[in-house]
């Protein structure tokens, strides 16, 4: 158990020390959400105003952590068969699971700085007074949405490991999230059908979660099922990750795709 | 004819070569697919708060979108030469250089015109907006005056390319800056005047607002104006870009380092 922590620990640090060096996956994962949060900020200043700014300048900060994770996430494995690494990381007698999740929570820990980025940005340029109610629930809300979405990015990279262009496919899913997950629009605004989507997805409850946290609400019932759903996508992840990589030894076709 | 066999079968070739978001496992998520969710997210932004109907939205995205091939396409397309290790042969032969850069604008353009089209017709069928149809052929000519316009200023972002190692990072800012300035989501007007001046200097801007314009009822000669400004601004920025162009070629004969930025 100890050495699978260290194994997780040490490859979120490394990966995320790369990731943070990267102009693409670092500075302009920061910047990119800040684009669409300010169009969003404008909207709703011209518009409804007042609660409406305070409840999409939390949607908009974890907007960052979703395009964060969604758009690499989809390559995570390619990027790994462009570097020659794949193989040996398949080989090794850890099993891959652990080694491809921290790299998928290490690319959502990046959106942390764009969370915050955002949040100074809304402060600074729109006025925005943010509150936080309770600063530990806001904190514990923050960590389990990282790690939820993390979670969900490891399930999109095992499943997208067949596709050459898997990343035009996380890139796809980046509006998506953004719109069925409540972060600049309420649920009740969308038709019903587009509800059991949304309740499957952590990023919902993990937005749902650090808003009341914040607005000084109970955000416990929200951080446990974003807790389960993680858990949930780190499982189906590792089983779409097996029958891949036993087809893949079967075929031999590990490196091709 | 040497000139126009480089501009139009040169430039098409290069295109198809150039910009890998042409193979269908790219192009339908990354131009079909993410318009249509782009004025999905701001329709639903707009209906919460309260700013401006669906239409307004649909025909701003729509047309916006086109930023994406536009940009990308032109950059790749000129600038993706050094990633191929092609840029030295390209430079180094005795082709006339505007047709040989300028050519590769056109393929450009229809594929830009074709995302917003498409965006268009589908986003507003999705959303249920009421444009009249007779309002199409005005509203598409207005889209192909916005695309020349970004392809021009693609061109000025191909040329900067040449220089840059992170091209993707560059467009994709450039992208983001056209979504705030552009009066897409947010009227022109409620921005801040230091940001309307900027506005007025971009693509899209005026085109953008012909194409709302002739949506709610006008005419082709009453935003002729507008189109008029969008083309004005696209030539500019297209001499500015093919100027930059030819700086570049020229330093990398100077100093022969254009191949290792």
């Amino acid at each position: 158990m100890r050495r699978t922590l260290r194994l997780l620990a040490i490859g979120w640090m490394l990966h995320l020390k790369m990731m943070s060096r990267s102009a693409f996956d670092g500075f302009l994962g920061v910047l990119w959400p800040l684009f669409f949060a300010t169009v969003a900020f404008f909207m709703f200043q011209a518009g409804a105003g007042g609660e409406t700014l305070v409840y999409a300048s939390f949607g908009a900060a974890v907007m960052g952590i979703w395009s964060a994770t969604s758009t690499t996430a989809g390559s995570a494995m390619q990027r790994e068969r462009w570097h020659g690494t794949l193989e040996l990381l398949v080989a090794s007698p850890t099993h891959f699971a652990l080694v491809l999740l921290p790299v998928t929570v290490a690319m959502s820990t990046i959106g942390l700085y764009s969370l915050v980025a955002t949040l100074v940005w809304g402060r600074v340029a729109f006025g925005i007074d943010v509150p936080l109610e309770h600063p530990l629930s806001f904190a514990l809300a923050l960590v389990v949405t990282v790690l939820s979405i993390g979670s969900l990015g490891f399930l999109l990279a095992v499943s997208f490991v067949r596709y050459r262009t898997a990343w035009a496919l996380g890139n796809m899913l980046e509006y998506p999230v953004w719109l069925i997950g409540g972060f600049l629009v309420p649920l009740t605004l969308l038709p019903f059908w587009v509800r059991p989507f949304s309740w499957i997805l952590a990023p919902t409850w993990g937005v749902d979660a650090i808003r009341q946290a914040a607005l000084g609400g109970s955000p416990l019932p929200e951080i446990g099922l974003c807790l389960a759903l993680g858990a949930a996508y780190v499982a189906a992840g590792a089983l779409v990750l097996d029958r891949a990589l036993r087809a893949a030894r079967r075929d031999a076709s590990l490196a091709l795709a | 004819m040497s000139s126009a066999r480089i501009f139009f079968i040169g430039g098409l070739l290069s295109f198809r070569a150039l910009f890998n978001f042409l193979q269908p496992a790219i192009f339908i998520p990354s131009m079909l697919v993410a318009p249509i969710f782009q004025i999905l997210l701001f329709v639903y932004i707009g209906r919460s708060a309260s700013l401006q109907d669906d239409e307004f939205y649909v025909i701003g995205n729509a047309i916006q979108y086109a930023a994406v091939p536009c940009l990308f396409a032109m950059t790749f397309t000129i600038a993706g030469e050094r990633f191929q290790r092609t840029l030295g042969f390209l430079l180094v032969t005795p082709a006339p250089r505007l047709p040989l850069f300028l050519g590769r604008a056109l393929p450009v353009m229809v594929n830009g015109l074709v995302v917003s089209a498409f965006a268009l017709v589908v986003g507003g069928a999705i959303v249920g907006i009421d444009v009249p149809l007779s309002a199409y052929g005005p509203i598409a000519l207005a889209t192909a005056a916005c695309v020349y316009g970004c392809t021009g200023l693609g061109l000025v972002t191909a040329g900067v390319g040449l220089l840059l190692r992170e091209q993707a990072v560059l467009t994709n800012i450039i992208f983001g800056l056209l979504l705030i300035f552009t009066g897409a989501n947010v009227p022109v007007e409620e921005l801040p005047s230091w940001m309307q001046a900027v506005s007025n200097g971009l693509p899209f801007t005026h085109g953008i607002e012909a194409a709302r314009r002739l949506a709610d009822g006008d005419t082709l000669g009453d935003v002729a104006g507008l189109l008029g400004t969008e083309l004005l601004i696209g030539t500019i920025y297209a001499i500015v870009g093919y100027s930059f162009i030819r700086f570049a070629e020229r330093l990398s004969r100077r100093h022969a380092t254009l191949e290792r930025a």
